[in-house]
């Protein structure tokens, strides 16, 4: 994965095809330039033999092949730079997975284009699961939440290209400032 | 803040529309790879260019959405585009500036771009 927003992209899949109802997806980076990604999800969670596993790269849910490279690349990298990844879930409560990163540290991966991941994951995903983004720096604080889009809209697809342009002009009001900027 | 109240006239715009787009089982479909592997190799920027350009050319009868790792790794990302009755043409290794073509060419005119294909790459 060549930046943040990628592994952004990726890891919420992961909530996605757990079935969540809602994913929150928080971007909080402190005064020391730390960031915490948090991907939150009331999907349908995984058993502690399950979840103590998903770091290694020869465990999946797919029955097509062997292989899952998300959570490994994710940890891998954000260790590279002296953070970690935590995941926490319970079978019916869903996922909590959170990582750090030294945004300081120079093996970090630049942040990358948040903003199109988070209005991707909106798109590509219309009708359900709805996302709650939440982004803070020192002094500032950004948030969108689809619930509200969605009850504006009523029977209006979310993926309508008018809607998407709208929420691609909202998302990168708010988080830009926080996100984008070095 | 953009408002939520111009959502509101956004729907309205839609819904009168919205009689002539009751049929979407007649939808030309693009299919996008994003799984670790499309997106690793960059299927997002893919995906954003072809909503832009179905936005810029109004296109009404177009639906994007995403599939998972279909095992081709190697040739992502990866796109399929489906027009009902036709066969399914898979398009390879795209990269945005790809994708106005298989727009113009390929989704309004009917004509896939046969050298982005799925075929003309494994002949390399």
């Amino acid at each position: 994965m060549r930046d943040l927003s990628m592994h952004v992209l990726d890891i919420a899949q992961n909530s996605v095809k757990a079935q969540a109802g809602l994913i929150t997806i928080t971007l909080a980076r402190d005064a020391d330039d730390w960031l915490t990604l948090t991907v939150r999800d009331d999907g349908c969670g995984m058993t502690p033999e399950f979840a103590a596993k998903v770091t290694d790269p020869f465990t999946t849910t797919r029955t097509t092949r062997k292989v899952g490279l998300g959570i490994p690349l994710l940890k891998e990298n954000a260790e590279r730079t002296g953070g970690m990844v935590v995941i926490r879930s319970a079978p019916g409560r869903g996922t909590v997975l959170t990582a750090t990163f030294n945004l300081r540290h120079i093996d970090c991966p630049p942040m990358g284009r948040m903003c199109d991941t988070l209005l991707t994951l909106v798109v590509m995903n219309p009708d359900k699961p709805d996302f709650l983004f939440e982004a803070s720096r020192p002094g500032r604080e950004a948030s969108f939440d689809t619930r509200a889009v969605r009850e504006a809209l009523g029977e209006v697809p979310m993926n309508t290209p008018d809607v998407t342009d709208w929420m691609r002009q909202a998302i990168e009001e708010e988080f830009k400032p926080i996100l984008e900027v070095s | 803040m953009k408002s939520i109240a111009e959502l509101e006239a956004i729907r309205q715009k839609t819904l009168e529309r919205v009689s002539y787009r009751k049929d979407a089982d007649n939808d030309i479909r693009v299919v996008v790879g994003m799984a670790t592997c499309g997106i690793a190799a960059g299927a997002r920027p893919v995906m954003l260019t072809f909503m832009d350009e179905i936005r810029k050319r109004n296109l009404q009868n177009v639906t994007v959405s995403q599939t998972g790792c279909i095992g081709m790794c190697r040739l992502e990302p990866m796109v399929d585009v489906i027009v009902p009755g036709k066969e399914k043409v898979t398009y390879v290794n795209l990269n945005p500036d790809m994708v106005p073509r298989i727009v113009t060419e390929h989704i309004v005119n009917g004509n896939p771009v046969m050298e982005y294909t799925i075929g003309a790459a494994e002949k390399k």
